[in-house]
This record gives C-alpha cells, structure tokens and sequence, in this order.
C-alpha cells in the first residue's frame, strides 16, 4: 500500500488514488496531421522504465485532482515532490 | 510428563480438553502442544503422502507436524493454540476443511505510529523501551500470548517493565510488511480476530530466530524434536519431553537444552558434531551428561524413538532425540520489504544485508545467534538418502532434492516447484535454509542462494481478511427513492454495478419468461413505465461546455438548441465506443449528460481527466446529479394520454420542457425513446420521485399502465437494434462496427477519430453487430454463444465467427430474435451461421439489427 503525497491533500493511501500511466504525453495537438505509426505511438506505446519514472494520478477519493509525480519503479519511492 | 513444579502455568484451576476425541487435563497457561506433552502424548496426525508417524517438533509457529482444527479454523500448529477450557481439537493430515458459517467476530483497524517493534522477545522488548524514550507513538506486537519470546524459554526470566505508553499486543502476528512501512498484523481474540493495517514510520525487526532440524536417517520419527523446543516445554511449560536424552548439535546453545534436562533429572548425552567440544560442554559434565564428538545418523523405534545410532557406531537407548542445526534468523517481513540477505558462513545462515525501507534488525533476527558450521544433510552407514526428510510437510527428502538435481534444476526457485519443498502451510519455516544447503552441497557450491519470502508469514483465514464486510455489508447497496414501491410490487431486482434495479415484476404465477412477454406487450401496444433513475447524470456547465462536449462526443453538440436532447456516444483514444447517453441542452453554456447505469463514475472522471491534464483552458465544470435527479419512463402508445393527464406540455421527439405537474411538483419532461415507442421521461427532485410515481400509476391506471425492469428495457431496446455499451461492445468495438456511422462527425475532431481510420480499424472483416433469427423461431440462443459458418465438422480448430451478445424471446415478433457480434456480418446478412453447444446446435440466419419498426412510425405514437 504506496503512501502517496497528494499535492493539495498531503500522504493519503493509494486506495484513494487512480493511477494515469506515464506523465508528460500530451495529446497531439493536430491528430489528423499524424502518420499511422506516429498516432499509434502516442495511443498504444509507454515506456516501461526500471527505475524512475515520471507518472500520473489522480485523487480520486479526495480532491480528484490530477498531479505528476517521479516514483521508482523498483523501490516505490517517490523522488521528487511534484 | 509434567514435572510437579515449575512452568508459567495456573495450577490452581485445571482445565479439559478433548483432542480426537480423548479428553485430559491441562493448565491456563499451556498451549494445546505442551498439554498433549505434558500428558505424555507426542504423535500427531500421520504425513500427508508417506502416512508416516509424526510427533511433535517445534515449540512455536514453525512446528511442521502438529497440525490441528480446532472448531471452524483449519490448520493451525497445536503449538500456537492457547488451552483454554472445554478446547476440542482433531488431528489433520496435511488437509483440514472449512466450516461455514464462521461465525466469529472479526474486525479491522487502521494506524498510525512513530516506531513499530515486531517482537516481544528480548531484543524488541529493548527496543520498545528505548524507542518509546525517543519517539513518539510506539506498538510493540508479538505473536504469542504472552510478552516475553525466548526469556520464557530460560528457568527464571526476568522480564523489562515496559512504559505504560507503549501500546502493546499479544497474539498479534505481524504477517505482512507492505510498501512505505505498511505493516499487517493478525491478532488473535477469544471470539474471532482484528485485522490491523498499520503505517509506521520506522519498524524495528525483533522477529527471532528458528531452529535448524538435523538431516538423518529417519529424523522425522515422533520423539525428534528442536533441541530450543525441548527446553521451552521444560521451562516455560513444566514438560519433561524425555528421560533419556540424545542431544545432538553444531552449536553451542543445545547445551542450554542439556543443562536444563539434566537439573530437572533427564539422562543426557550430548553428541556435538564438530571435532572439538566446546568450552560450554563443562556445564554439561558438572550436571552428570556426557558429552562426545560425534553424530547421530539414524534412530530406531516403533513408531517413537528408542534409539538413536551415532556416527561411531555406538547406538545409545533413548527416548528423545533433541536437534540443533544451527538458527536461521527469522527473515520474512525483512525480505518482504524488499531487504537483501546474505549468507553468513559463521552462522551458517541467511541474515539481513541491507534494508529497503525505514527498518532495522535487531537481535536474533539480526543475525546474534549461536555460531555453527553447516552440516546439510548426514550420511547414513547405507549411503541411502531417501528417509532424510527436509520438509516434513510435503514429505520431501534429500533423495527428492537429488532427483531434481539430478533432472539438471539448479536455481533454488525451480528445485521448490519440482519437489514442493516449502510449499506446504509452514512455508518452509524449518525446511527451507537446510534445503538450500543440500541444494548447494549437490551442486557443488559454498554459499547457498536464498529465495524469496512473500507475505503472510503464517496463514490468515479469509473470515480475517473478509471482517464485517460480509453479507449484505459486503458491498454497498444503491437504491432508488421508488424502492420501496417496487419491492411491495414483488420486483425482482438485478444488480447493475452497485444499484439494485427492479429486474422485472412477476405476477401470480409468472415466470420471468411470462412477466417480460406481458411488460413488453403492454410497453409496445398500451402504455407501462420504469424507474430510470439510475441513469448517470453529469452536468457540464461553462462558457465552453459546448466545445468540450464535441471533442469528448463523436457527434455535434455545440450546435444542439435549447430545450433540444441529442443521443451522444464517446469513443476512448483508440476508437472503441466507452459509453453512450442522451445529452439535455440546458441553456448556451450548460448541458445535463446521461451515462450509462454502470459507468456514471468513469465518465466523470474521463471529462475531469481531459478537462485537468489536457485541457486546463477550457473553461468547464463537472457536477453529478445522479443522485438528485430521479428519472421515471413512461412508454407506449397511451403515454401521451398519462402524461397529459399530470401535465400540460407538448413535446416534439427529442426536446424537453421544465414544468410543474398538477401534483404541484417541478420536473423536467423529456421525449426521448428507448424503445421505439412514444415515450416520456419525466424528471423530478428525488425527493419527489415516490409520490411522482405513484401519482403517474394513478393517472395510468385507467390505461392499463406496467411497471416494468431492465429485463423488459433490454428487450425493447434489442428488438429495435440499439446497442448497450457492456453488454453487445467489449472495449473492441467501434461506432463503425455497430454500423452506427451516423454518428460519427466527419466535420469535427473528437477523441478516438483519428483511430477510426488506422488500418486495422478500418479493415472490413471486423466484427459487426448483426441481428440473428434462429431457424427454430423458439429457439433461443445463450448470450455469449461461439458462432462458427458450418457446424458439419467441429474438429479444432474451427473458425469462430464471433459471438451472440443478446438474445431473447420478442412478444412483438412472436419469436426468439439475438444480436450478435460477427466477422464481416454485414457482408453475411441472410447467410445461416451456426452456434455449437455442446449436445445441440442452434442455427440462426444473420439479418439487420433492427428487428422492430424499421421505418420508426411509431415513435410519435
């Protein structure tokens, strides 16, 4: 059970929290202007990293507000406050 | 064999307890292991594959053998079972069974600490004094009854006072240790158990250290036990488990075990494994033992020991043969925790190299145990190797370990899947560390590799884990403010996600097959009505709600009118339809959306996800009203006449009006079907939704108005070829697919377009929703049925075409009727495909979707 800092809340549970894959994956801002590949990158392709990794979560039993945060794949620790 | 004093026992109120039926007498005090001892019993439940006899070995949670139901809890070590009065216990071999109901007390708590010390013994009582002189909150847990771990085991212990303020459990297993210092701690109580979820902030590892059984010749025979546990039974129990005693060890601290023994009378002779007594051995010759270099490599008895044969050829009669192969510190919640080990060759044992989170090892646990060289497995005079058990549980030995071996397994992880060394109830408790060194020993290798630990560290009964939220509080139940008026009605309810929706509503004598066919007739040729409140409600409300709701939706929204309702549907990015719903156009910036039952939560975090991560400029808020709107349908060709007789309005198909209904309450009036038919939803406060219904039942009485359920819903709603998002799409499913291309915009981007025309999206033999007619127009095929072309030869592998997603038997048709999801159906329309069901074969011929009305005439009544 991660102990997760919620910027506007402070440590919570993780059962309070939805996870939201990896962080920094905009949306494209023409999807249309994409070739085939490029658009099934942004749909289907994450990085799977060991170590940190830049994810996203949302607070759902909270505020539901979503927020970045850094968490290492291997040890669960959270890196930096986001 | 209970000596006349000595033990932490009451002495002074005896105590029954009957085990296989036999009953005999113990103290407060005893456990049901030190009783059965004590009334010279040692033979346990026979093992589970060998159906060898079995005694006694341990004094603590790693006993191997002595397992035991004791009313509804199966498998519990005898040696972790408190005596108290009237204890009835059977004996098990290697299976207990459940017994329902559990009707034990069982509850959860949940906190917080400053320091959590995980054992009661002397290095975590230390540890809880000093932390608490520190620190702030401390709880000190421990699994056994009493404070103490092994002091108790000593003749006259003296224990440290604790602070008052440390908070302290007893017969509290700390069983599984979580990420960021989540602990979980079983604690045992006379009526059930507490769960307790704690969150420390550091945690002190006080968790001891077991005892290593020697690998002999037929070391599994009643009567060899730990030589630590002969000494508990002695000190803390008053039970003399021998007289004449074969101590046999590779460490100093057996000879404690035959001090011990000889001051309360026992014969002793300790055989020391290693060539050169040690110094500690003078302790042992002054009490009148005997002390020898030498190794036990067998025993005799018939079933319990007689003998134990030793090295030198000398055989020694006896009637206890105490072990000690060294001490394993007690690593599991270190190595759960993500803690490295290392194999220290002075202890011949794994210790902790390294914790992950906020803990430290402290005591045996850290690896503060008597020092030994290893000795693995001890040859017996015929070489044989296949009667010396590593594993008491799963009656493995050392043969098995060289089977595997020898069948090329070298990684420890794979050694444990092919003999199930350390799979059985103790986890390996006593087996585990000898096994990786016989491993090693046959692979030719110093230093034994460990394996992983996982939590729990001793079972847990699922009644525990489940506590109060059993039965009905298992999961919350949603109702309607009109419950009470279908259930005095006689509904039969179904669960849709957490809402209890009315299923349908049989009358004397009904079946549901008779009460759907009488609620879809009424429905289709007079007038009924259902409780739709369970619809998800979202209001989308901001300057630009409109443009939000066109990028979230595959059609148009931006430009509905006021007072106007658009049927709406939503892709995810790859495409695939994720929930549908009629969308009400309040005023310019506000708009009132409509979920599906099942997936009102998901939609409002899907639009809260866009609107926060991608979308921060958009100018929107969300708000669900599920709850406060209740939402009541009335359908068919009377319904003009019921809602006129409760309200003033005109409506063309799909708008909507706010009124007040003659019963003086505000609603909102919709047309909308889903159905085919003219039909009404009629919206009010929930707070007035009973009266509502009832006065819309009144009003209709004269017309003959049904209630009907979601049975009768699905039904109308398939007859018609409109999809339920869950049940006819799977999250593989496109609008395209259901030939719903109608409603994807060709003008607008929207979440999910862009996918629509990938190749592979776009291919045309894609599953396509498809109407079906069974040949047989009574036959009706099961929901979920494979659909192959030709059912003449069904050898594997046969092509599978898809599957039936709805199926039911239509009174507007006269017949059964399904809809399907087909590969290229749409190319196959009047073809036969067949469903396979094992006895039978359900042919049926794919047609369009929509069964009923296809030019849509009845919709204004």
């Amino acid at each position: 059970m991660l102990l997760i800092r919620c910027p506007w809340c402070g440590p919570r549970d993780e059962v309070e929290f939805g996870y939201g894959g990896a962080a920094h994956v905009a949306y494209p801002a023409d999807p249309d202007a994409l070739t085939d590949a490029e658009w099934a990158e942004y749909v289907f392709v994450r990085d799977n990293p060991k170590g940190p990794f830049a994810e996203r979560w949302v607070h759902s039993a909270g505020c539901r507000r979503w927020f970045d945060a850094v968490r290492d794949t291997v040890t669960h620790e959270f890196l930096e406050a986001p | 064999m209970r000596l006349p004093t000595g033990g932490r026992l009451d002495r002074s109120t005896p105590i029954e307890f009957t085990v296989d039926g036999v009953t005999r007498t113990g103290y407060p005090g005893d456990t049901l292991a030190s009783a059965l001892l004590a009334n010279g019993v040692r033979q346990v439940g026979r093992s589970a594959y060998l159906g060898r006899a079995r005694g006694i070995v341990a004094a603590g949670v790693e006993e191997p053998n002595a397992l035991v139901q004791v009313g509804p809890e199966p498998m519990v070590p005898a040696t972790t079972v408190e005596l108290v009065d009237g204890l009835v216990a059977e004996t098990l071999s290697g299976r207990g069974r459940l017994a329902e109901p559990n009707r034990g007390r069982y509850d959860k708590k949940y906190v917080h600490c400053d320091v959590l010390v995980v054992g009661g013994g002397p290095a975590g009582l230390a540890a809880a004094v000093a932390a608490r002189r520190s620190d702030g909150r401390v709880i000190l847990a421990d699994e056994q009854q009493e404070l103490g771990g092994s002091l108790l085991s000593t003749p006259d212990p003296s224990l440290p006072v604790l602070p008052d303020d440390v908070q302290v459990l007893t017969s509290a297993t700390v069983f599984g240790y979580y990420d960021h210092n989540y602990l979980a701690i079983a604690q045992r109580r006379p009526t059930g158990g507490r769960l307790w979820h704690v969150r420390a902030k550091r945690v002190v590892l006080a968790t001891g250290a077991h005892e290593r059984p020697l690998v002999f010749a037929d070391n599994d025979r009643p009567g060899v036990m730990l030589a630590s546990a002969v000494r508990t039974y002695l000190n803390r129990y008053a039970v003399l488990a021998g007289r004449r005693v074969v101590v046999c060890t590779t460490n100093d601290s057996a000879y404690r075990t035959a001090v011990d023994l000889l001051a309360a009378g026992a014969e002793v002779l300790v055989a020391d494994t290693r060539a050169e007594v040690p110094a500690v051995a003078a302790d042992v010759l002054a009490a009148g033992g005997e002390v020898r270099s030498a190794t036990v490599v067998g025993t005799d008895g018939d079933p319990e020991v007689t003998a134990a044969h030793l090295d030198d050829g000398t055989i020694v009669h006896c009637d206890l043969v105490a072990v000690s192969g060294g001490w394993n510190p007690v690593l599991a919640l270190h190595s759960q925790a993500g803690g490295r080990v290392r194999f220290d060759h002075e202890l011949s044992a794994f210790v902790p190299d390294g914790g992950r989170q906020a803990n430290t090892s402290v005591g045996s646990a850290a690896g503060e145990v008597d020092p030994g060289p290893p000795v693995w497995a001890i040859a017996a005079p015929d070489q044989s190797w296949d009667r010396h058990f590593v594993d008491l549980q799963r009656d493995a030995t050392v043969a098995d370990v060289l089977r595997a071996t020898g069948a090329g397994l070298r990684s420890a992880e794979h050694v444990k899947r092919y003999t199930t060394i350390g799979t059985a109830h103790d986890q390996g408790k006593t087996a585990g560390v000898a096994t990786l060194g016989v491993l090693a020993t046959a692979l030719g290798v110093d230093t034994p590799s460990p394996t992983t630990f996982r939590p729990p560290y001793t079972p847990v009964s699922f009644a525990l884990f489940a506590g109060r939220d059993r039965g009905e509080l298992h999961d919350p139940a949603r109702v309607t403010p009109i419950h009470e008026w279908h259930l005095e009605a006689g509904a039969r309810f179904e669960d849709v996600g957490q809402w209890k929706r009315p299923w349908y509503y049989p009358r004397d004598g009904e079946d549901m097959t008779a009460a759907v066919l009488r609620e879809c007739t009424a429905a289709r040729t007079g007038v009924a009505m259902m409780d739709a409140s369970t619809l998800g409600k979202i209001e989308v409300v901001g300057p630009d709600a409109p443009e939000f709701l066109n990028r979230m939706y595959t059609n148009a929204f931006a430009k509905l009118p006021v007072g106007s309702a658009r049927y709406g549907m939503m892709c995810k990015p790859d495409g695939m339809v994720f929930d549908d719903g009629v969308v009400l156009r309040l005023a310019d910036d506000r708009y009132l959306t409509t979920t599906t039952t099942g997936n009102a939560a998901a939609v409002l975090d899907w639009f809260e996800e866009w609107l926060q991560t991608e979308w921060p400029d958009l100018r929107v808020y969300c708000t669900s009203v599920t709850e406060q709107w209740s939402t009541i349908a009335v359908v068919g060709p009377r319904s003009r006449d019921v809602i006129a007789s409760i309200a003033d309005v005109d409506l063309a198909f799909m708008t909507f009006v706010d009124t007040t209904l003659t019963t003086g309450v505000k609603a909102r009036i919709a047309r909308i079907s889903f159905s085919g038919e003219l039909a009404y939803e009629v919206n009010v406060s929930g707070w007035d939704a009973l009266a509502t219904w009832e006065a819309i039942h009144a009003a209709g009485a004269p017309h003959g108005i049904t209630p009907y359920g979601t049975e009768t819903m699905h039904v109308l709603r398939a007859e018609k070829g409109f999809p339920i998002i869950g049940q006819d799409t799977d999250g593989t499913v496109t609008p395209i697919d259901l030939g719903m291309d109608w409603i994807v915009s060709k003008r607008k981007s929207f979440v999910g377009k862009r996918s629509l025309r990938r190749p592979d999206t776009a291919r045309p033999d894609r599953k396509q929703l498809v109407g079906l007619l069974p040949v047989d127009p009574d036959a009706l095929l099961p929901e979920g049925a494979q659909l192959v072309a030709d059912a003449s030869d069904l050898t594997p592998p046969v092509p599978m075409l898809g599957h039936v997603t709805s199926s039911y038997r239509s009174a507007a048709l006269g017949r059964t009727f399904a809809l399907a999801l087909v590969k290229s159906g749409r190319d196959r329309l009047g073809q036969v495909v067949h469903a396979p069901l094992g006895d039978r074969v359900i042919a049926a011929t794919v047609v369009e979707p929509v069964f009923y009305d296809p030019e849509g005439t009845r919709r204004d009544g």
